[in-house]
């Protein structure tokens, strides 16, 4: 019993009271395609009679098939008479009939211009919305911080621990060696532009200034908000998920000082220490390449960078940390109080939360540096 | 095949079923005969899953043979195939595929139909999606819009889509309330009634029980303990079948049917 061999037979007689049908075969879903084309031309405003008598099998497919004959028949001015009708069959008839979809009204979907103005729309009130959203977590995170600072006792130093080992400590081999490549690639590319003038001396004050002020902190950042609040927002969205933040709220504890505070105040305490490793490792890659590839000696490199860089480069690279670390940490934290109760939702935030967070760090620090250059730092 | 006159659709023989050194079926014989509908009852971590799974291929035993309409479960080849066809699976929470609408799900099993006109397909899929008692609307929406039970709904209606032979339901009522937990068993009566199906149903719930199934299997001990109607199984002596139907909630239900019959 091959199911792709199926077949339907038909034959069609008419008259001037009618038209009478015969079917055989089987009338199913691989069939009843076929049998619609065939049927497609037949006159329904006479009676018509339909002999199901060589019809070995009937499916749901089959009697749909059947019923909406009858009723575009009945619309039309005629009738359906149907002949030979098994038990089994009435039956399935009958419940095709009382199922039968009602087409309800659908909500009239805009077209065109309007639609995609309504969308834009939407877009930006959902941005608008968003960033709002974003102030009152923020606004959340400092009203709890201070009420651990009133009740120390609440605070959950365990937790700051291990989020910190798990934001820092853990981040620290990823982070040294993507500054130490930049520092790297730095040096070689400013040396081949540098040596042009005769000025490879100054690949120095390039390396420092850049990776100190800028590039350290930026990139520990990005980094960071890859790893950190995607780990934020899958945590804190899998407790959402499986109400285990509901259940915190219903014992009296409150989620912004068992969750929040921990984690943000981790980001905040390891984030400038992940910048000043970053500094390090990038002037101590960019030194090597130096030496290396334009015979800078490392004592040179040192002196040349004591004399030609402020320690202001510095504190302006480090002083954007926290800033970096508490939109990390308000992003991811947010995210996961967004997931609903399905694994999609779950990713969805997950991922959005990452590019979320570089985002807004790239655009924190855009407004960094207007501010410094306006301020003339 | 036949015994008592009645076609064993599903041949169960000597399966055995283990993960790593934990042995979950041993020597475990079933039958499952056309039009019938089949309560898989058992403790928690019986394997019921585990034999639905087993029998749909979609856990292989590590010994023994399954048969399905006579053809080999676990061998290859175009017969094997067309099983696929022949069978639906509703799992526990539907398992829609998250990134299509619901009519779209529907569709899934009916885009393998050779020469189905797109237009039909259609509305077949909304025929399906008002069989199992959803409204017209809600083939538009996908799974996350849907409540546990409409998914399971949903999930019933795929299962459905090519008018299967056989149904496999997981605990079809599980997580409903009981009103939605009657109108499901009534679907699957219905259904089973007028589509000729044959239902292999894994359930906890006696209400269900009670209500639908032609034939009862109870799992323990790693085999099928005992198969035979509601009737038969008030009279098994085994400790646990008798905790079971003759426990105070067993007593509630069956008392509700025998009021129901007697209406």
């Amino acid at each position: 019993m091959a199911a792709r061999e199926e077949r339907i037979e038909l034959g069609l007689s008419e008259t001037d009271a009618g038209a009478a049908l015969s079917l055989s075969g089987v009338l199913s879903i691989r069939t009843v395609s076929e049998l619609r084309h065939r049927l497609a031309a037949l006159n329904l405003d006479r009676p018509l009679v339909v002999d199901l008598a060589g019809v070995a099998r009937i499916d749901t497919a089959g009697a749909w098939l059947l019923v909406d004959l009858e009723t575009r028949a009945q619309s039309a001015g005629g009738s359906l008479d149907l002949r030979n009708v098994r038990d089994t069959t009435a039956l399935l008839l009958d419940n095709v009939r009382q199922a039968r979809p009602e087409p309800e009204n659908r909500p009239e979907a805009a077209r065109g211009v309007r639609a995609l103005l309504e969308r834009i729309g939407r877009a930006v009130v959902g941005a608008l919305r968003y960033f709002a959203d974003l102030t009152g977590f923020f606004g959340l995170f400092l009203a709890r911080l201070a009420r651990v600072l009133r009740h120390p006792s609440q605070f959950r130093l365990t937790a700051l621990v291990a989020h910190c080992e798990d934001v820092g400590l853990r981040a620290v081999p990823i982070v040294s060696l993507m500054a130490f490549l930049i520092g790297v690639v730095l040096a070689f590319q400013g040396a081949e532009q540098l040596r042009q003038f005769g000025a490879e001396v100054f690949v120095v004050d390039l390396i420092a200034i850049s990776v100190l002020r800028e590039l350290g902190i930026l990139l520990t950042a990005i980094i960071v908000a890859g790893r950190t609040a995607s780990a934020f927002t899958a945590a804190i969205g899998s407790m959402k998920m499986r109400e285990e933040i509901d259940a915190m709220r219903t014992l009296g504890l409150d989620p912004g000082v068992m969750l929040f505070v921990p984690r943000i105040l981790a980001l905040l305490l390891m984030l400038p220490i992940l910048g000043i490793i970053a500094d390090f490792m990038g002037i101590f890659g960019g030194a090597l390449m130096a030496w290396l590839e334009l015979g800078i000696s490392p004592s040179m490199f040192v002196t040349r960078l004591i004399e030609g860089t402020g320690v202001g480069h510095l504190v302006v690279g480090l002083v954007k940390a926290p800033a970096f670390a508490l939109i990390i940490g308000v992003v991811g934290c947010h995210a996961g109080m967004q997931v609903k109760g399905n694994a999609e939702s779950l990713g969805r935030m997950t991922s959005g939360s990452v590019v979320a967070a570089i985002f807004a760090v790239i655009l924190a620090d855009a407004l960094f540096s207007v501010f410094f250059a306006k301020v003339g730092i | 095949m036949t015994e008592d006159g009645r076609e064993a659709v599903i041949r169960v023989r000597g399966l055995k079923t283990q993960f790593g050194s934990h042995v979950v079926h041993e020597n475990l014989d079933l039958d499952v005969y056309r039009g019938e509908i089949l309560g898989v009852v058992g403790g928690s971590g019986t394997g019921k899953s585990v034999l639905l799974r087993t029998i749909t291929g979609l856990q292989i035993p590590a010994a023994g043979e399954i048969e399905v309409f006579g053809v080999d479960v676990l061998a290859g080849g175009a017969d094997r195939d067309s099983l696929d066809d022949r069978w639906g699976v509703m799992f526990q929470d539907g398992a829609l595929f998250s990134s299509l609408t619901v009519r779209e799900n529907i569709e899934v099993p009916m885009k393998a139909v050779p020469g189905l006109d797109a237009d039909i397909r259609r509305e077949l899929a909304d025929l399906k999606i008002s069989m199992v008692g959803l409204p017209y609307l809600a083939g538009d929406l996908y799974p996350s819009e849907l409540s546990g039970g409409m998914r399971k709904r949903a999930g019933l209606a795929r299962a459905l889509a090519l008018d299967p032979e056989i149904v496999f339901l997981d605990e079809p009522t599980a997580g409903l309330d009981p009103i939605g937990a009657a109108a499901f068993d009534t679907l699957i009566r219905n259904l089973s009634q007028s589509l000729g199906l044959t239902v292999f149903l894994v359930t906890h719930d006696l209400d269900t029980l009670y209500a639908i199934c032609d034939r009862i299997a109870v799992l323990s001990e790693r085999r099928v303990l005992v198969t035979g109607s509601l009737e038969d199984m008030l009279e098994v002596d085994d400790p646990w079948v008798r905790e079971y139907f003759h426990g105070p909630r067993a007593r509630a239900a069956f008392a509700d049917t025998a009021a129901d019959r007697e209406d």
